[in-house]
């Protein structure tokens, strides 16, 4: 699939500023006055800054609204409306928070869960797509909530809850690797079943339908050469793991949290440009294209 | 709304007989001629005439070489369309309603007027059937050309798909699939009419017609009875001779 930059930032950023919002929804961190008001600033500007880079690969942003009526059936539609609820169900606890107000922590927790939530919607946008068999299955629903969990708490709470965290989800994204290698060929689909063909013999390209691009390839077949995947999955699983925990067990706290979380926040632009770019559609069965994600 | 419909009254789709196509790509063009000018925004070209040429097509049509166990490998012209498929994938992930099956006849279809472009449909296909317009950010796809199956001011003959109107080899064929006594449905029975990729559970109502055996090549020399005279004569003669010295 095609590794597009607004995507990768919305779902990099606003998976970290959901799991930070949800770490301060728990009141695991966030102090009062003016460091409550700093905290919840930038996990409201992070989710935020991440929704609105989801916008800018729209065809039509102006009727965006309507992406609120298809919950029923469509995962962005729900999405939409969680993260919109949770931005509202956590504002009067920020305000709480913020100013003493002294509200208890209802709006907070119930927030925290609503963050969660939120960033399972964004993953099952892509766990439920059966045409990318890389992407349609559990580890991905993990990975989004690992990741967010262990961007929250690498900035909230730092030191070693942040480490073991950060453990976690280097091994989640090992563990996807993993799993995700092997997708394509456990589903079945082959040129033999796109074309029905296989009953006559083996079939293979002879010409394809036009000489230029089009959209289908530009969007759903991406090649990514095998020895440069495998470089940028060592930076990406050296970034959001163990950089990190050596960062938050050596540094003194307020050094480590800001390169902790800065190395997680590239470790993870990375992992995600992969999770997109490493994502084979099996549209590429048409064009002959199957296998070159990991032949090069 | 993106809720599929429960059945369909009818099950309106194409046959594809791949044993006929030749791959002319006529088609692919009277899809473009049709879909340029009448249902939704018309199907963009970018950069037409420059280097890299490319546009919004709703029909493509592949060249496969297929090889037997024995026996030459064989051509096969294979064109590519929206199966509207009864468990369509690309209209539950709408996030808008812009994406809707119809409960009367099973087309699939775009309302351009609530489509935000996000290109979620075109993912969620594995037939590569949907394209989003580069020009007005829509996504784009076959409508079964339900601005002519339906338009009484067209002549009878013409109340079907571009693409099949204009096939010059009648292989593609339009009809009802729930009518098992319908064109396509008979056809698929006995041809023995598939499914594209059915291990991804989409449940496509088109069918495509496998190509029929291919004639064994003659083992003998078509000249056979020409090649057994006996020379008599002089000929003959002669024959006998240099057949004795070599």
């Amino acid at each position: 699939m095609n590794p597009a930059p607004s995507v990768i930032v919305f779902t990099v950023l606003s998976g970290m500023g959901f799991g930070f919002l949800a770490m301060l929804g728990f009141g695991l961190a966030g102090g009062a006055g003016g460091l409550a008001f700093a905290a919840w600033a930038l996990g409201y500007g992070l989710a935020v800054a991440g929704l609105v880079a989801s916008t800018f690969h729209l065809g039509n942003p102006q009727r965006a609204l309507l992406a609120f009526t298809q919950w029923r059936t469509s995962w962005l539609s729900r999405e939409a409306w969680a993260a919109v609820v949770t931005l509202l169900l956590l504002a009067p606890q920020a305000l709480s928070d913020w100013l003493g107000l002294g509200w208890g922590r209802g709006f907070g927790l119930l927030g925290g869960a609503m963050c969660l939530v939120t960033v399972g919607c964004t993953a099952m946008i892509y766990a439920q797509i059966k045409a990318v068999p890389r992407w349609n299955h559990w580890i991905v629903p993990v990975q989004f909530l690992v990741a967010a969990g262990a961007g929250g708490l690498v900035l909230a709470k730092g030191g070693l809850w942040g480490a073991v965290a950060s453990a976690l989800l280097a091994g989640v994204l090992a563990l996807g690797w993993r799993i995700g290698d092997r997708r394509f060929a456990q589903v079945g689909a082959r040129l033999e079943t796109a074309t029905g063909l296989g009953a006559v013999g083996r079939v293979s390209v002879f010409e394809l339908p036009h000489t230029g691009g089009n959209y289908l390839m530009r969007e759903m077949i991406h090649i990514v050469g095998r020895r440069h995947a495998l470089r940028l999955r060592q930076i990406a699983f050296a970034m959001v793991g163990p950089v990190p925990v050596l960062a938050l067990l050596a540094l003194p706290p307020l050094l480590a949290v800001p390169v902790a979380a800065l190395c997680h926040l590239g470790g993870m632009l990375a992992a995600r440009w992969l999770f997109f770019a490493e994502a084979e559609h099996v549209v590429g069965l048409y064009y002959g294209q199957r296998g070159a994600a990991v032949a090069g | 709304m993106t809720a599929l419909p429960q059945a369909t009254e009818k099950k309106l789709g194409l046959v594809i007989d791949l044993d006929t196509c030749v791959g002319c790509h006529a088609c692919v063009t009277a899809c473009k001629g049709w879909n340029d000018q009448g249902y939704g925004a018309p199907l963009s070209d970018q950069n037409p005439y420059g280097a890299d040429p490319s546009g919004t097509f709703l029909n493509r049509v592949h060249s496969y070489s297929v090889q037997p166990e024995a026996g030459p490998a064989q051509t096969i012209n294979f064109p590519r369309s929206c199966l509207h498929c009864e468990d369509a994938p690309c209209v539950t992930v709408c996030p808008t309603g812009a994406s809707y099956k119809r409960a009367e006849d099973g087309i699939v279809l775009v309302n351009e007027d609530a489509c935000i472009g996000c290109g979620l449909c075109s993912w969620a296909c594995p037939y590569g059937a949907r394209e989003m317009d580069q020009a007005a950010g829509v996504m784009k796809k076959c409508t079964l050309c339900v601005d002519r199956i339906y338009n009484e001011t067209l002549p009878e003959e013409d109340r079907e798909p571009a693409c099949v109107r204009t096939c010059p080899t009648g292989a593609r064929h339009f009809g009802d699939f729930a009518d098992p006594d319908s064109k396509v449905s008979r056809l698929t029975a006995e041809r023995g009419g598939y499914a594209l990729m059915p291990e991804m559970g989409t449940k496509p109502v088109n069918r495509y017609l496998p190509p029929r055996k291919k004639d064994a090549p003659q083992e003998a020399s078509l000249l056979a009875p020409l090649l057994d005279i006996k020379a008599t004569g002089f000929a003959g003669w002669l024959d006998k001779v240099l057949g004795k010295i070599g």
